[in-house]
């Protein structure tokens, strides 16, 4: 997958980025990203995907949607990042998430909602 | 038989790189009629126009089309250059194969196609062409400037200066608009008032200027030299050729609740007041909202206190109708509201105000009488911090897409401000881009960061919370440092995005001229007309135009003064013969011409026909006043017997051109 793929993929326009941080202002998750939501926009627009997909942030981001709340020039930050997100869980076929494998995984901070989110989406 | 000379231009390699003009012009030659057909590097040039002026000699033309760029580009100097030869400038036609052609079109063989067609047409409509003269209209020489801030009282004092008599319909109780509510300016930092009030004060003294205050246009008729505006000058309550600015009656009045605007609502006034102190007319005016006699029938304290006797609590709106030649609107702007930002806890706090409302208390004549204070407690501020772009830039639906251009700068005025009269702040500044492009204005928001150590963060705020200490939290991102952090604060303030007054809609309307998605009045032109209006003989000035600070507004004004002096010094105006008339043998009195008219051109009149056989009939038929109308033709497609039809556009001429467009 390109540039281009992602592109379409987030569907959000990130030449529209002025760059003024404000998504990454109010991010509840900012102190546990390697790569800021801010940056998602950014590193998608100079095309450094191989950075993306090894990024740790995918799994912290909340999916809370504050970013594309805030930014002022209707770009979709979360969007990006759940772009990237979906490539690196979903591959044809494959069962991304069985029941079993979440105990020894799961930590008091993991928020309910991204277990359902993630059930509900990798989960076949 | 007409003799037709048809000239192709190339307008460089415009035209020339799309379109085969020698073969548009040797086609063109066989056409019917023509005897004459060239090409030429620039038609518009010298010697383009003398190519044109020795045709007509050489060939007795006794029409001509030329196949360039938009009319409204250069039909005027064609014109003129057959004017020249002796040609009735009317007798020339423009086919726009730049702009509808060569621009829009990749293929050479489909352009050059398209070319031929348009010149065809062209040609089809000179061939019905009548020669026509130019009328004359009579110019008021009299200027309305709609709007008392400092663009209209630049504009005013440049107009009367030159000798001319000029108007200034403001709608609030005194001129002065916004630059009156600023305490420093920038970039030089003097005093607002010491430089603006002397201005209102000549305003007042110049004999060929008349303040009608606490009034707005009513209604607008007439064109270019000769409108007829009607003003409501409202009800104050208060006569002001007696009133003498005393203010005993402000000392009385015990309705001491109404919100001071002048002060951004941030303190009461009462009920009777004057604006503040240096306004002119220094002239008090009464809220009705808020006047208790007004609302209840008693109370009349400030008649009683009045030893002018200038109170009048049965004074009603009054209508003046005076005629002008030229209008120039100058209705300047408001901060945007703050609704759909709740993330800056605007409504939820305080101490998070927008920068006019700092403007205010930094003023002496402010709230806090120029101590900088927390609205909440009246306490000193130490952490104080500011967010630029807020509501500009924004184009999500929230904010307004422009970037406002006023606010870098007077940021960086606020924040140096601040630290020089008050060293034990903090002051730190928000910014996605400092955008401070102009004479000495870099160098003064380097000064901030330089010499007043103000901390300027590259990043935005993404939220302010209230906390329970009183203070603000302050959340943002530091982009440079790549880190969310949080800055507590005493006071927030808000560079608020401006935007154009919001009763320029109406005048705009009023007026018959454009405004642009963002509601700012559009310019003739962009780059070469800035001041003037599409709609002839209304003229822009100052931030309704688009946003500006005081420097480029005063330019403005000035300019804006030129081009109307330049119109009111001709005793006289040509009119554009291109207008409706009827034939009155068809009109049968229906009215639907004059219903449609959007200029009121026509009326009607009384006609004694005679019927032949000694016998006469009187009917009523449509007249056109060939001063109003404006040639729009709306008229003309409207008529049920076809009796009205436009000279130079008649419906003949259009319907060839259409028959030769469709013609294979
Ligand atoms: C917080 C702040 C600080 C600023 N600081 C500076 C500075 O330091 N230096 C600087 O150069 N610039 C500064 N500016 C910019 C400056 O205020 C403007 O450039 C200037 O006021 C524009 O003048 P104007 O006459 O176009 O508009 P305005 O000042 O808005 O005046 C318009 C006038 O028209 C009247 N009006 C509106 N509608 C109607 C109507 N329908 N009928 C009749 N009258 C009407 C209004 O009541 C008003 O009196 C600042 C602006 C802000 C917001
Ligand atoms: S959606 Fe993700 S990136 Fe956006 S603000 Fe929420 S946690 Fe941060
Ligand atoms: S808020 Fe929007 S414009 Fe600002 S940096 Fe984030 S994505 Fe870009
Ligand atoms: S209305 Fe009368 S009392 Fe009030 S300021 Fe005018 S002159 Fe003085
Ligand atoms: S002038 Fe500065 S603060 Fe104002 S909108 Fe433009 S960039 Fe933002």
């Amino acid at each position: 997958m390109d540039k281009n793929d992602f592109l379409e993929l987030a569907n959000t326009d990130v030449k529209k980025c002025m760059k003024c941080g404000k998504c990454s202002a109010r991010c509840p998750s900012f102190d546990e990203m390697d790569i800021k939501p801010h940056q998602f926009v950014s590193y998608l627009a100079e095309g450094k995907i191989d950075k993306l997909l090894v990024s740790k942030s995918i799994w912290t981001c909340l999916s809370c949607l504050a970013c594309v709340e805030r930014c002022p020039r209707g770009v979709a930050p979360q969007s990006v990042i759940e772009a990237i997100r979906d490539t690196v869980t979903r591959k044809a076929g494959a069962n991304g998430l069985s029941a079993e494998d979440i105990p020894p995984i799961l930590d008091d901070d993991v928020p309910q909602q991204l277990l359902v989110a993630a059930y509900r989406k990798y989960n076949k | 038989m007409q003799r037709i000379g048809v000239f192709i231009c190339w307008c460089g390699s415009n035209i020339a790189a799309t379109v085969d003009v020698e073969k548009v012009s040797e086609v063109i030659k066989q056409e019917k009629g023509v005897v004459f057909a060239t090409n030429y590097q620039y038609m518009c040039s010298e010697n383009g126009q003398q190519i044109i002026k020795n045709a007509i000699k050489e060939y007795n033309l006794t029409g001509i089309v030329i196949g360039s760029c938009s009319p409204r580009m250069h039909e005027a100097t064609f014109r003129k250059a057959a004017q020249a030869a002796g040609l009735n400038p009317y007798m020339v036609e423009v086919a726009n194969i730049r702009e509808h052609c060569s621009w829009i079109h990749k293929d050479r063989a489909e352009a050059t196609e398209k070319a031929i067609i348009l010149v065809r047409t062209a040609i089809a409509k000179v061939l019905l062409n009548t020669p026509l003269a130019e009328g004359e209209s009579p110019v008021t020489k009299r200027a309305l400037v709609i709007g008392g801030g400092i663009a209209g009282i630049q504009t005013a004092l440049d107009i009367a200066e030159a000798g001319f008599e000029v108007d200034i319909v403001e709608k609030n109780a005194t001129i002065g608009g916004r630059m009156a509510q600023i305490d420093k300016t920038f970039p030089t930092l003097d005093c607002s008032a010491c430089i603006l009030t002397p201005k209102m004060v000549d305003c007042a003294q110049n004999e060929k200027i008349d303040i009608l205050s606490y009034s707005e246009i009513e209604s607008v008729q007439g064109f270019v030299g000769n409108f007829t505006v009607t003003i409501r000058k409202k009800a104050r309550y208060v006569d002001e050729n007696k009133c003498t600015g005393c203010k005993v009656c402000m000392q009385y009045c015990p309705s001491k609740k109404g919100l001071n605007e002048f002060n951004m609502n941030m303190n009461t006034r009462t009920a009777i007041y004057i604006p503040f102190a240096q306004a002119i007319p220094n002239v008090a005016v009464i809220d009705p909202e808020q006047c208790i006699k007004l609302k209840t029938g008693k109370c009349g304290v400030c008649k009683l206190k009045c030893s002018a006797g200038a109170i009048n609590y049965d004074m009603k709106d009054e209508f003046i109708e005076r005629k002008y030649g030229a209008i120039v609107v100058a209705t300047g702007f408001k901060p945007i509201d703050l609704d759909n930002f709740n993330e800056y806890a605007y409504k939820d706090s305080k101490d998070v105000i927008t920068s006019l409302e700092l403007e205010r208390l930094m003023n002496a004549a402010g709230p806090t009488n120029g101590v900088l204070l927390r609205p909440s407690d009246n306490a000193h501020p130490k952490d104080i911090t500011f967010i630029q772009c807020v509501g500009s830039r924004d184009v999500s639906g929230c904010g307004k897409p422009y970037c406002s251009k006023i606010c870098c700068m007077y940021t960086a005025k606020h924040a140096m401000l601040i630290r020089e009269k008050y060293p034990d702040t903090r002051v730190h500044v928000f910014y996605i881009d400092v955008r401070t492009p102009g004479k000495n204005y870099d160098e003064f928001y380097r000064r901030a960061v330089e010499q007043y150590d103000v901390d300027y963060i590259k990043g935005m705020v993404g939220k302010v919370f209230p906390m329970a200490n009183g203070k603000l939290l302050v959340q943002g991102s530091n982009l440079l440092d790549n880190e969310q952090i949080f800055i507590e604060s005493d006071l927030v303030v808000l560079a608020t995005a401006i935007e154009p007054e919001p009763s320029v809609r109406k005048i705009a309307t009023l007026l018959a001229t454009s405004i642009d998605t963002n509601n700012f009045l559009t310019e003739a032109h962009p780059k070469l007309r800035p001041v003037e209006s599409p709609t002839a003989g209304i003229y822009l000035a100052g931030v309704c135009q688009g946003p500006r600070d005081i420097p480029e507004t005063v330019s403005m004004a000035s300019a804006c003064a030129a081009k109307v002096i330049g119109l009111l010094v001709k005793d006289k105006l040509k009119t554009n013969p291109c207008i409706a008339l009827t034939n009155e043998n068809m009109c049968n009195g229906c009215s639907q011409c004059a219903n449609v008219c959007a200029y009121g051109a026509i009326s009607y009149i009384e006609k004694e026909f005679r019927l032949g056989g000694g016998k006469t009939e009187v009917r009523r038929v449509s007249y056109v006043n060939p001063a109003v109308c404006q040639g729009c033709g709306a008229c003309t497609v409207t008529c049920p017997s076809g009796a009205i039809d436009l000279k130079g556009f008649s419906s003949k001429q259009i319907m060839s051109e259409v028959e030769t467009i469709c013609k294979k």
